[in-house]
C-alpha cells in the first residue's frame, strides 16, 4: 500500500460539532479513517475568571465559581469556600458541612448521569441518554427546592451553606434515593453490556497508571487506570471521614486497564457509592446552624493556601493568594478537564476519528473547566 | 398489467382502433403515480411520524404530539417547513452534480416499488426476475451519495459518502446471497412466484421450511439495515462525529429527497423480508371473490411489513453504533462465509427432500412461537415494573 | 473531622530541609507560614531540584498537581505544587522571577502534565519557559496582545477591528432623559 500516493487530510472538528462536549476545536490530521494526530484547540470559553476574582472579592465570587463547571457547580462552590476558609480560619458548623456533602453528592450523580448519558449518546444509542436526563431532572427538581436553581446553583457560601434544607426535603430525597437504585442497575443491563458498546469503547485510549499520574489525570479517569486514589478518602475533608463508602477502581475485565470502558464502568460505579453516602447523611446530619459568621467584608490574614477537592470530573485544586485587603490577589483552579486535554493529543494517534469522540466522551471533558 | 389493458381495450373504452402501445404507457404511467404519490412518497413522510413516536415511547418521553390529532400531521408540517427553506449551495460545491445527488437517491428509492407485491393480483409489473431487480435497482444509492458526498466541496461530507458507498456495497454481498437460498427452494426469481411457493401457515413460510433459511432471513434483514442506513449502521450520518454525515451540506427539498428515500426505504426492507420469508400475502381462501381475497391479502401484507418496520425502528432506539471498521469485518469476515455456508446447506437440504420436508417447519415454528411467548411476557413485565412509583414534585 | 491532614505542613517543612541539605545554595528561602509552607529555589536549579525530589524515594513527588503564576507588583512568581501518590505528602516549590523577562527552564521532561500549564502561564503571564517543546498561547487567541493576567494590563479597545467595549444602555437611557 505504500506504493500509493494518498494525502493527509486536515479536518477540522470545529468548536461547533455536536458531539464535543462544550466548545472545543480539534485539528485532525487524518489519513482517511485513521487519524495521524488530533490537536486540541481550546480558549473558546476563557472568560478570565480568574482575573475576575481580583475584582469582586471573596463573597461576590461564589456565583462565578459555579460557572467554572456548571455540570458539577456544587464542588466549584465547595472549593472556593474551604479555599477561603482555610485563609480566613474560619470552621463551618458541622450541619453546614453535612449539608455541603449531600447536596455535592448529588451534583455528583448528576454530573455522571449526564457524562455517561452524553456518551452513549455520542456512541449511538439515543435511549440511554433520555432515560438518564430523566433522573437528572428529578435531582434537579430536589434542588431547586432546596437552592432555588436548577443548574449554577450558588448553594454554598464562605462559611457554610446558603439555606437550611427545606421541611419535608429529606424524605423526597430519601424516597428518591430508593427509586434510583435500581434504575443504575436497569440502566446497566440497557447499555453497559451491551456487545456493541463494549466492542466501541474497549482497547481505545488506554491510559497506564504510570501515564496518568505524570499527566497529572485525576478523578475517574485516574482510578480507571488503577490508581486507587480519592481525595474524600485519602486526604478527607469536611465530613467525609464519617462516611463509609468504597472507591471503584478499573479492573479492565472488559477490555485493557484504563481504557475507556474502565473509565466509563467506574463513573457508573461512582454514582452507587455516591447513593450510600447519601442514604447515611441524610440519617447522620445533625441539627444547628448551617452558617458561621463571616463578616460582610470579610478580609482573610496576607497569606496562600492550597484546597483540593473531589470533584466529579477529578480533584480540583484551589490555589488562593490573599493579601489582607477583601480581594483575593490571585486564584488559580486547577480543573481536571484541564489535564485531560493534555493528553488527548498524545491518545489520539492512531486512533479512528469515531473513536476520538468516544474517547473524548470517556474522559469527562468539560469546556468551561479547560478554559476558564 | 397487460391483461387490465387488454381487457380494457377490449372494452371499447378508447375507441374502435386504438394505439395499442400508447395505451400501455399511458396506463402504466396512471399506475405509477398513483403507486407512488399515492403509496410511496406518503408512506415516507408518514413513517417519520410513527417513528418518532416509537422512538419516543422508548425514550420515556411523548414525541410529537401537538400538530394535528397526536402529532399526526407533524410530517406535513416538517415538509413545508423543508419545502420553504433557502436552497443553499455552497460556492466551491460542484453545481450540477449536487443538485443531481438527490434526484438519483430519489430514483433507486422509487424504482424498487415497480414489484412490491401488494396482493396477489396487485403488483405493478410482475417481472420474472423481480428480486434480482429489486436487489440490481437498491444498489443505485451509492452513486447517488457518492456524488452527494464530494459535490459538497466538504471533507466532513466526502467522509460520510465514502463510508456509506463502501458500506453499501459490502453489505449488497451478504443481501444477495442470503436471497439465493429462497430462490433455490422455489426455482423461480419472480416476487409473486416466491409468495405463491409458501403458504398462509408460519410453518410453510421460508422463514421456517430449515435452519439455513431462518438463518439466511437473519443476515438478510441486518444486511438491509446496513444498506438503509439504519442504526447500528448509521455511521454515514452519524450525527455525533460527522454532523450529517454527506447531507450536511444540502437543506430544503434537497434534504427532504434524501431523507424519504430513506426512510421509505424501510417499507423496501419490510416488503423484501416479508415476500421472501414471512409468506408475503398468503391468506387462508375464506372466499371465491377475487376482491375480498385481495383486500384480505393486501391487509395481510401491509400488516406483516409494517411489524417488521416497527422492529427496525425498534432496532434504532436501542442499539448504539458500530464503527466502521468493525461493519466493515462484520460484513467480509462474518456475514459473507455465513451466507455462503446457508447457500450451501439449503442447497444440501433442497437435494435431500426436493419436495420440502413438512416436520422441520412445524418443530421450527412451534419452537419460534414459544421464543416470541416468553420474550412478549419478559417485555410487559419489565413495561409493568417500570412504572415510576414515586413522583418527586417540583416546588415551582 | 480532619480538613487537611495534620502533619502536611511537618512532612512539608523536612522536605524543604532535605532538600536545603542538598542543594545548599540553591534553595534561597524556606517560608514558615502556617498554612501552606513553601520553598523559594533559584530558577536555573529548579529541574535540578525537582528531579531530586521526583527521583529521591523517600519524597517521591511523581505528580505535579498545580503549576500557577503570581504577579506580585515587583516580581513574578511561579508555584509549583508537587505531591506524591506513594508517600501522600505534598511539597510547594516557588520560583521568583523578574517582571521585565520572567525565564525559567521547563519541567516538562519530569512531568508531562507541565506541558500545558506552562502554556497557560506563558499566555496569560508572559513567562518564557525555556526548552518548552510547543510555547504557545492556549487560551487567548494566537495574535493577542499583551498578557491579561498582569497587574497592569490594559485591555486593548479592539481587537481585529471588534469593539471590546460596549455602551452601557444605562447610561444611555439616562442620555435620552436629559
Amino acid at each position: 500500500m505504500s506504493t500509493l500516493k494518498t494525502e493527509e487530510m486536515t479536518l477540522n472538528m470545529g468548536p461547533q460539532h455536536p458531539s464535543t462536549h462544550g466548545v472545543l476545536r480539534f485539528v485532525i490530521k487524518a489519513d482517511g479513517e485513521v487519524m495521524r494526530e488530533a490537536i486540541p484547540d481550546v480558549g473558546y470559553l476563557h472568560r478570565s475568571i480568574e482575573k475576575i476574582a481580583e475584582k469582586v472579592g471573596y463573597h461576590g465570587f461564589m456565583p462565578y465559581t459555579d460557572r467554572v463547571d456548571y455540570v458539577c457547580a456544587m464542588f466549584t462552590n465547595q472549593g472556593w469556600g474551604m479555599a477561603s476558609e482555610k485563609l480566613g480560619g474560619i470552621e463551618v458548623p458541622r450541619r453546614g458541612e453535612y449539608c455541603r456533602v449531600i447536596a455535592a453528592e448529588f451534583n455528583r450523580i448528576a454530573s455522571h448521569l449526564l457524562s455517561v448519558g452524553t456518551m452513549a449518546m455520542d456512541i449511538g444509542a439515543n435511549t440511554p441518554f433520555t432515560h438518564a436526563i430523566r433522573e437528572r431532572e428529578m435531582i434537579n427538581d430536589l434542588i431547586e427546592e432546596l437552592c432555588g436553581a436548577r443548574l449554577t446553583f450558588n448553594y454554598m457560601r464562605i462559611g457554610g451553606v446558603g439555606w437550611d434544607l427545606p421541611p419535608g426535603w429529606r424524605e423526597k430525597a430519601l424516597a428518591y434515593l430508593d427509586h434510583l437504585d435500581p434504575i443504575l442497575d436497569e440502566y446497566n443491563s440497557l447499555i453497559s453490556f451491551n456487545k456493541i458498546y463494549i466492542e466501541r469503547l474497549i482497547h481505545v485510549g488506554v491510559i497506564s497508571a504510570e501515564d496518568a499520574i505524570n499527566y497529572n489525570l485525576v478523578g475517574p479517569n485516574l482510578r480507571a487506570s488503577g490508581v486507587k486514589w480519592d481525595i474524600r478518602r485519602d486526604i478527607p475533608y469536611s465530613v467525609y471521614p464519617e462516611l463509609d463508602f468504597e472507591v471503584p477502581v478499573g479492573s479492565g475485565e472488559f477490555g485493557t486497564l484504563g481504557d475507556s470502558m474502565d473509565r466509563y464502568m467506574v463513573r457508573i460505579r461512582e454514582m452507587k457509592e455516591s447513593v450510600k453516602i447519601l442514604c447515611q447523611a441524610l440519617k447522620q446530619i445533625p441539627d444547628g446552624a448551617v452558617l458561621a459568621k463571616v463578616p460582610r467584608n470579610f478580609r482573610p490574614p496576607a497569606g496562600e493556601c492550597q484546597v483540593r477537592v473531589e470533584s466529579a470530573r477529578g480533584d480540583m485544586g484551589w490555589y488562593a493568594v490573599s493579601d489582607g485587603t477583601g480581594y483575593p490577589w490571585r486564584v488559580h483552579v486547577r480543573t481536571g478537564s484541564f489535564a485531560a486535554m493534555g493528553i488527548v493529543q498524545k491518545l489520539s494517534r492512531g486512533l479512528m476519528i469515531a473513536d476520538l469522540v468516544a474517547l473524548i466522551a470517556s474522559l469527562d471533558v468539560i469546556a468551561p473547566e479547560i478554559d476558564r | 398489467m397487460q391483461q387490465l389493458a387488454d381487457h380494457l381495450i377490449a372494452s371499447g373504452l378508447f375507441g374502435a382502433h386504438p394505439p395499442r402501445d400508447l395505451i400501455y404507457a399511458l396506463i402504466i404511467f396512471v399506475l405509477c403515480l398513483v403507486v407512488f404519490m399515492g403509496i410511496a412518497f406518503p408512506f415516507a413522510a408518514i413513517v417519520t411520524w410513527v417513528e418518532r413516536r416509537v422512538w419516543a415511547r422508548i425514550q420515556s418521553r411523548v414525541g410529537p404530539n401537538r400538530v394535528g390529532p397526536n402529532g399526526f400531521l407533524q410530517w406535513l408540517a416538517d415538509g413545508v417547513k423543508l419545502a420553504c427553506k433557502e436552497d443553499i449551495i455552497p460556492n466551491q460545491a460542484d453545481p450540477r452534480l449536487f443538485k443531481a445527488a438527490p434526484y438519483l437517491v430519489m430514483i433507486a428509492y422509487v424504482l424498487p416499488w415497480a414489484v412490491v407485491p401488494f396482493s396477489s393480483d396487485l403488483i405493478l409489473a410482475d417481472l420474472n426476475v423481480g428480486i434480482l431487480y429489486m436487489t440490481a435497482v437498491t444498489a443505485l444509492t451509492v452513486v447517488g451519495v457518492l456524488m452527494a458526498g464530494w459535490a459538497s466541496n466538504d471533507k466532513w461530507s466526502l467522509i460520510g459518502g465514502i463510508r456509506s458507498a463502501a458500506q453499501i456495497v459490502s453489505y449488497e454481498i451478504p443481501a444477495g446471497l442470503s436471497i439465493f437460498p429462497v430462490v433455490l427452494i422455489t426455482g423461480t426469481l419472480s416476487m409473486q412466484g416466491i409468495i405463491r411457493a409458501q403458504g398462509w401457515a408460519p410453518n410453510n413460510w421460508f422463514l421456517f421450511n430449515n435452519p439455513f433459511t431462518f438463518a439466511a432471513a437473519s443476515i438478510l434483514f441486518i444486511s438491509a439495515l446496513a444498506e438503509g442506513n439504519r442504526t447500528p449502521f448509521d455511521l454515514p450520518e452519524a450525527e455525533s462525529e460527522l454532523v450529517a454525515g454527506y447531507v450536511t451540506e444540502y437543506s430544503g427539498l434537497r434534504y427532504l429527497f434524501f431523507f424519504m428515500a430513506e426512510w421509505g426505504a424501510l417499507f423496501i426492507i419490510g416488503a423484501i423480508v416479508t415476500a421472501l420469508f414471512l409468506g408475503g400475502w398468503q391468506f387462508p381462501h375464506l372466499s371465491h371473490s377475487r376482491v375480498v381475497m385481495n383486500v384480505l391479502q393486501l391487509i395481510t401484507f401491509n400488516v406483516k411489513v409494517l411489524s417488521v418496520v416497527f422492529l427496525s425502528m425498534w432496532i434504532r432506539a436501542t442499539l448504539p453504533r458500530v464503527r466502521i471498521d468493525q461493519l466493515m469485518s462484520l460484513c467480509w469476515k462474518y456475514f459473507v462465509p455465513m451466507s455462503f455456508i446457508n447457500l450451501i446447506g439449503t442447497a444440501l437440504w433442497v437435494a435431500i427432500w426436493p419436495d420440502g420436508n413438512p416436520v422441520a417447519g412445524y418443530i421450527m415454528a412451534v419452537l419460534a412461537f414459544v421464543v416470541l411467548v416468553i420474550f412478549l411476557r419478559r417485555v410487559i413485565y419489565y413495561l409493568r415494573k417500570s412504572r415510576m412509583e414515586i413522583y418527586v414534585s417540583p416546588v415551582i | 473531622m480532619a480538613r487537611w491532614p495534620p502533619d502536611a505542613r511537618v512532612d512539608a517543612l523536612s522536605i524543604y530541609a532535605k532538600a536545603a541539605d542538598r542543594f545548599a545554595g540553591k534553595v534561597l528561602e524556606v517560608s514558615d507560614a502556617k498554612l501552606d509552607p513553601w520553598m523559594v529555589v533559584e530558577p536555573a536549579a529548579i529541574v535540578e531540584v525537582c528531579g531530586f525530589l521526583k527521583d529521591d524515594p523517600a519524597t517521591a513527588m511523581d505528580c505535579l498537581s498545580n503549576q500557577s503564576g503570581v504577579d506580585y507588583r515587583d516580581r513574578i512568581e511561579v508555584v509549583y505544587h508537587l505531591f506524591s501518590y506513594r508517600h501522600r505528602h505534598s511539597a510547594i516549590l516557588k520560583v521568583k522571577l523578574p517582571r521585565d523577562n520572567p525565564s525559567v527552564p521547563t519541567l516538562e521532561e519530569l512531568w508531562k502534565s507541565a506541558n500545558w500549564m506552562e502554556r497557560e502561564i506563558f499566555d496569560l503571564l508572559g513567562v518564557n519557559f525555556e526548552h518548552h517543546s510547543d510555547l504557545r498561547r492556549l487560551l487567548m487567541p494566537e495574535d493577542w496582545p499583551g498578557y491579561p493576567l498582569r497587574k497592569d494590563f490594559v485591555e486593548p479597545l479592539e481587537y481585529h477591528g471588534i469593539s471590546t467595549t460596549r455602551e452601557s444602555p444605562i447610561i444611555r437611557l439616562d442620555a435620552k432623559k436629559k
